[in-house]
């Protein structure tokens, strides 16, 4: 294999603030404070060893301005997730600058709980007059899926109880102790948008977290091992929200993200010690499963059904609880998968440690919102 | 139908691009766009092709009827003016096009993917009405 430039990057620190579904006293401002504060200690740097910046809600360049930081790079359209850590790696690999802050944070966002999440229901012109919000877009196409292969309420529930349960024992989630679950809870929970319950879809809450990325050669000799950018991809057909979500056009979103981002790592999915995937909807992780190759297309009911998915599993999934029952703010959830994929490779997973965890897959998007990313991390630099 | 004014609802906000399709809509009648190059029809509104990047549009008449390509009865509105369940859908419209809408008169647990739906109106307002979709009557 050749040279990747993607491989001279690394992981040096990661953080997530306190998450609860209403963080009083906090702003979007001050938990994203209070995130990079965390990354900047787990590290072992300061705002001076900083030269780039991709920092949500505050914005990268107005969080330059008030940190008083000259920076030689700032984000210009990754988001603070997937798309982010891969620019920033691009940039980091390419030279334009050291050292990348990724951050983000809400809180005080959702107050008017008689309406779903306001992130959840863009006013977009072809779609907000018929009542449409994510749920209802996701569950258009999961529907599909379950007509044309056959997958099962159960199988979808047997997902979203499987992450739940993690959730369930993970102290810093927001559902900590509120399991465990049993499939049958989740079907019998209250229908949002048929097929999916209650309990199959990903949770609103608050919270912060924070990311440093660095050239290899600084990694060394950290407070924290280094995790490697082992390889990415992504792919979309086009913006979310705005036009049918079109099972027979998502049908393999991501399917060449997961090849290239396999290819540039030289690894198969045989190799993933652990998936940290973007659980925003039960269903979309059956799609993961397929369209990344861990299963055949129309193969993902049966298999999550298999075990595979469970801790102590060949392919366990979002050991935290994820979006579904660690935190899901609105847009720090995309780098909090990526977060917990660097702390199973770390080995210091709060709960569900995998044991001797050397290569993580996490992603973010899904058929619903029309794209999906894929990074790959692992302790071993390729 | 009797115009009722529903001022809570959501409407769309016309751009100079859609103004025609709502303009239609306002007649109770339903229109695409069909490139003149390659002959496919195009919805959502663009001002080019998405088949051959052309800019060769026209508004033509759709034929109003379908089939439920994917469903989903909704139970947790998206904010309080919608009155639950509601059925949100994907509708393959004869001709070759997919548009969302709602399916109406007709209870929510008798929808199916493959069901033989056509286009019915919602005045909503003065400037804007919805065109929605039901069973195709025989
Ligand atoms: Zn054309």
């Amino acid at each position: 294999m050749g040279n990747i430039p993607l491989h001279d990057v690394a992981v040096v620190g990661v953080y997530n603030t306190k998450q609860a579904r209403s963080l009083e006293g906090h702003t979007s401002r001050t938990i994203t404070v209070e995130a990079i504060r965390g990354a900047l200690d787990d590290a072992g740097m300061t705002l001076s060893d900083i030269d780039g910046l991709c920092i949500g809600g505050i914005g990268s360049r107005a969080f330059g301005y008030e940190a008083g930081l000259r920076h030689t790079w700032a984000a210009n359209g990754g988001l603070v997730g997937v798309s982010g850590v891969l620019e920033a790696a691009a940039a980091i690999s390419n030279g334009i600058v050291n050292t990348v802050l990724i951050a983000s944070g809400s809180a005080g966002v959702y107050t008017q709980r008689e309406s779903t999440a306001p992130w959840t229901r863009p006013s977009n012109e072809f779609v907000e007059c018929w009542g449409l919000f994510t749920a209802a877009e996701f569950a258009l196409v999961a529907r599909r899926h379950m007509e044309r292969y056959g997958t099962t309420p159960h199988q979808l529930a047997t997902v979203a109880a499987t992450i739940r349960n993690n959730g369930n024992i993970n102290p810093g989630a927001v559902y900590y102790g509120r399991g465990p679950f049993t499939p049958e809870d989740v079907l019998n929970s209250r229908m949002i948008a048929d097929p999916y319950h209650l309990l199959d879809c990903a949770m609103t809450s608050e919270g912060g977290g924070a990311m440093i990325l660095t050239r290899a050669d600084r990694a060394q000799d950290r407070p924290k091992p280094p995790v490697y950018v082992l390889g990415g991809g992504m792919e979309g057909e086009g913006p979310a929200y705005q036009h049918p979500p079109s099972y027979d056009m998502l049908d393999e979103t991501g399917v060449g993200a997961a090849k290239r981002a396999f290819r540039m790592a030289g690894i198969t999915p045989n190799d993933v010690d652990v998936c940290e995937f973007y659980d925003n909807f039960s269903w979309e992780v059956i799609r993961m499963l397929e369209v990344f190759g861990f299963c055949g297309q129309g193969e993902g009911g049966p298999f999550v059904e298999s075990g595979a998915i469970q801790p102590g599993g060949k392919f366990p999934i979002v050991t935290d609880g994820g979006l579904m029952s660690f935190s899901h703010s609105g847009n720090v959830q995309r780098l909090q998968r990526i977060i917990q994929a660097v702390r199973q490779v770390r080995g210091d997973s709060v709960v569900n440690q995998v044991p001797n965890a050397h290569v993580a897959i996490t992603n973010n998007g899904g058929a619903g919102a029309l794209y999906t990313d894929v990074l790959l991390v692992g302790d071993q630099r390729p | 139908m009797t115009i009722e004014a529903k001022p809570q609802l959501p409407v769309p906000h016309p751009t100079p691009i859609s103004q025609p399709f709502w303009d239609a809509c306002l007649r109770h009648e339903l229109t695409v766009q069909k490139c003149t190059s390659c002959g496919k029809l195009i919805f959502i509104p663009q001002d080019f092709c998405r088949y051959c990047f052309t800019e060769t549009l026209e508004w033509v008449p759709s034929s109003g009827t379908g089939k439920v390509y994917s469903y989903t009865t909704v139970w947790r509105p998206q904010t309080p003016s919608f009155e639950v369940p509601y059925v949100v859908a994907i509708i393959d419209i004869d001709g070759g096009y997919q548009m969302l809408s709602n399916v109406i008169n007709v209870p929510p647990d008798q929808v199916k993917v493959g069901m033989a739906v056509e286009v019915v109106w919602d005045d909503v307002t003065d400037t804007i009405t919805l065109p929605k979709f039901q069973p195709r009557q025989a």
